[in-house]
């Protein structure tokens, strides 16, 4: 894996000459954060609200409650806890660096593992909801017909849940875009590497750049709505898909 | 043989209650399983395909062991060779009916999905998806998938109810047809009455939990010092009291409607809504042929 040490660099927000690669540049850092990290949580979230929605463990709520964190808790504390394990002065931030020679903070690879945890919820919710209002009886009536767990997952409960795989992956995207706190914590403001969109309307603020702040605004909003208009038409189309 | 011999304690509405089953099933019967709701006969069909798991007992399916709690043994549902006919269908929305079909098949073989969907009527809706159907209609989608997968056991609950008079009586002939063929085990929950007499070698009569009567439908139902020439099965639609007489329509399986004559001694024990038999001993019925 390809991962880049860390260096501290302050952004000259006064150069503006050279104000359109960097725009593309950000946005194009935002939106492979944003792709990379609804991918990553396809992947692992199918499985895990699979389980989740199935499983009898004791600690059931207890997990359900870790996984709904991100949404209640300031982005700042996962991003500072982050930075902790991140650190090499912690066992986790020490053991990459000494296996693997890798360092997380301020780097986009940081920020993409953060980015994964922090919108957690926002992909595993509506799966697990979808997979729990799905009635039992397919499930059992696929495995009576003699077809396993997996085969029932591929071709009975996951072709039922498609509007809450839609919700899921565009609200996680959309959210992904979005992040701001947790980001800056961990990754910082560097351009070409962990400087998103969001984090640079406040750079482009703060420097009285409105029209730059203005054009970040715009796109984000713009995107954001889209994708939202999306989960309501899917959920307005298949309401009246009833399952039973 | 099928051994069943199990216990389950069952949280219904009525508080708890104990679903103790104790019995042996002849291979290659037509069991019906008859009784009020809430009295276990679901919850059985579910024990037998794997669903749930009782707390105590054994299955034993021929040589295999389905379930035995001291040996710690239980076959899960895959693995048992039945199909189950759900109360609700539980067809698959993501498929049509041919798919349907096709997905409860072992092996593939587009010629006998063809032969199932012709024997349950269902050509014209081929290419349709379940939430288009009506319930009737799914209840045959449902029956299909059910004899698509070649089961050793088939388990049907309560697999004609949805269907109109005529639709019932000719799908009864089928499944008559079809155990007839393949001499395939079944057990059906049932709340028909004719249903039971036309289609059931065998009767399980469950209250509360256990079964209280077992034996070919006449002898479950009727009491034996009946020698009745006719005997006929139905519910009671309806008791008009008048100052003489009272009459009982009694409303039988084909939604034929009988009025009979009762005294008050008989009303005693009658009221709406039972099963009765309506049988005549002191004359000889006639019989004519169906124009």
């Amino acid at each position: 894996m390809k991962m880049k040490i860390a260096h501290f660099q302050i952004p000259k927000s006064s150069n503006r000459r050279n104000m359109d690669p960097q725009f593309v540049q950000t946005l194009w850092i935002t939106f492979k954060l944003a792709f990379l990290t609804t991918v990553i949580l396809l992947t692992i979230g199918l499985p895990f609200a699979w389980w989740l929605a199935y499983t009898k463990v004791r600690l059931k709520p207890f997990i359900e409650a870790l996984v709904s964190m991100p949404m209640v808790l300031p982005p700042s504390v996962i991003g500072y806890y982050m930075l902790v394990a991140y650190s090499p002065r912690n066992w986790f931030g020490e053991w990459l660096g000494r296996v693997f020679d890798v360092r997380l903070a301020f780097t986009f690879e940081g920020v993409l593992i953060a980015s994964v945890i922090f919108s957690l919820p926002f992909m595993v919710q509506p799966l697990q909801t979808g997979l729990t209002s799905l009635p039992d009886t397919l499930r059992e009536a696929s495995y009576t017909l003699g077809k396993s767990k997996w085969t029932t997952f591929l071709r009975v409960l996951l072709p039922n849940i498609k509007p809450s795989i839609i919700t899921a992956v565009a609200l996680t995207f959309a959210h992904s875009i979005g992040e701001f706190g947790i980001v800056l914590m961990v990754g910082g403001n560097m351009p070409g590497e962990t400087r998103v969109a969001s984090i640079a309307i406040y750079d482009e603020v703060q420097a009285l750049n409105f029209k730059a702040a203005n054009q970040y605004a715009l796109i984000l909003f713009l995107v954001s709505l889209v994708l939202l208009t999306t989960i309501y038409s899917v959920n307005r189309k298949y309401n009246s898909w009833k399952i039973m | 043989m099928i051994d069943i011999d199990i216990e389950k304690l069952m949280h219904t509405t009525n508080g708890p209650m104990t679903l103790a089953i104790r019995t042996s099933i002849r291979l290659g019967e037509l069991i019906a399983l008859f009784g009020q709701s809430g009295a276990g006969k679901t919850t059985l069909l579910r024990i037998l395909s794997g669903l749930v798991t009782p707390d105590k007992g054994q299955i034993r399916f021929r040589d295999e062991v389905w379930f035995d709690s001291e040996k710690r043994i239980n076959v899960p549902p895959q693995q048992r060779n039945i199909s189950l006919m759900f109360q609700d269908y539980a067809l698959f929305p993501n498929m049509n009916v041919e798919q349907n079909i096709q997905f409860a098949q072992t092996e593939k073989n587009q010629q006998k999905v063809l032969e199932l969907i012709e024997l349950l009527g269902l050509t014209e809706l081929r290419k349709r998806r379940p939430s288009t159907l009506s319930g009737g209609q799914k209840q045959r989608v449902a029956l299909a998938r059910a004899l698509a997968r070649k089961p050793q056991l088939l388990l049907l609950d309560e697999p004609l109810s949805a269907l109109d008079a005529e639709m019932r009586s000719s799908l009864q002939d089928e499944i008559v047809k079809v155990h007839q063929l393949a001499r395939v085990t079944t057990i059906m929950v049932s709340h028909d009455l004719s249903e039971v007499f036309r289609l059931a070698s065998q009767v399980l009569y469950i209250e509360n939990g256990t079964i209280t009567r077992t034996g070919k439908p006449e002898e479950v139902f009727s009491d034996n010092s009946i020698s009745g020439k006719v005997q006929i099965t139905g519910t009671i639609a309806k008791i008009d009291r008048h100052e003489v007489i009272n009459i009982v329509t009694v409303i039988t399986g084909n939604n034929q409607i009988i009025r009979v004559i009762a005294f008050e001694s008989d009303l005693e024990t009658l009221k709406t809504g039972d099963q009765v038999m309506v049988y005549s001993k002191a004359f000889n019925p006639i019989i004519t042929k169906l124009k």
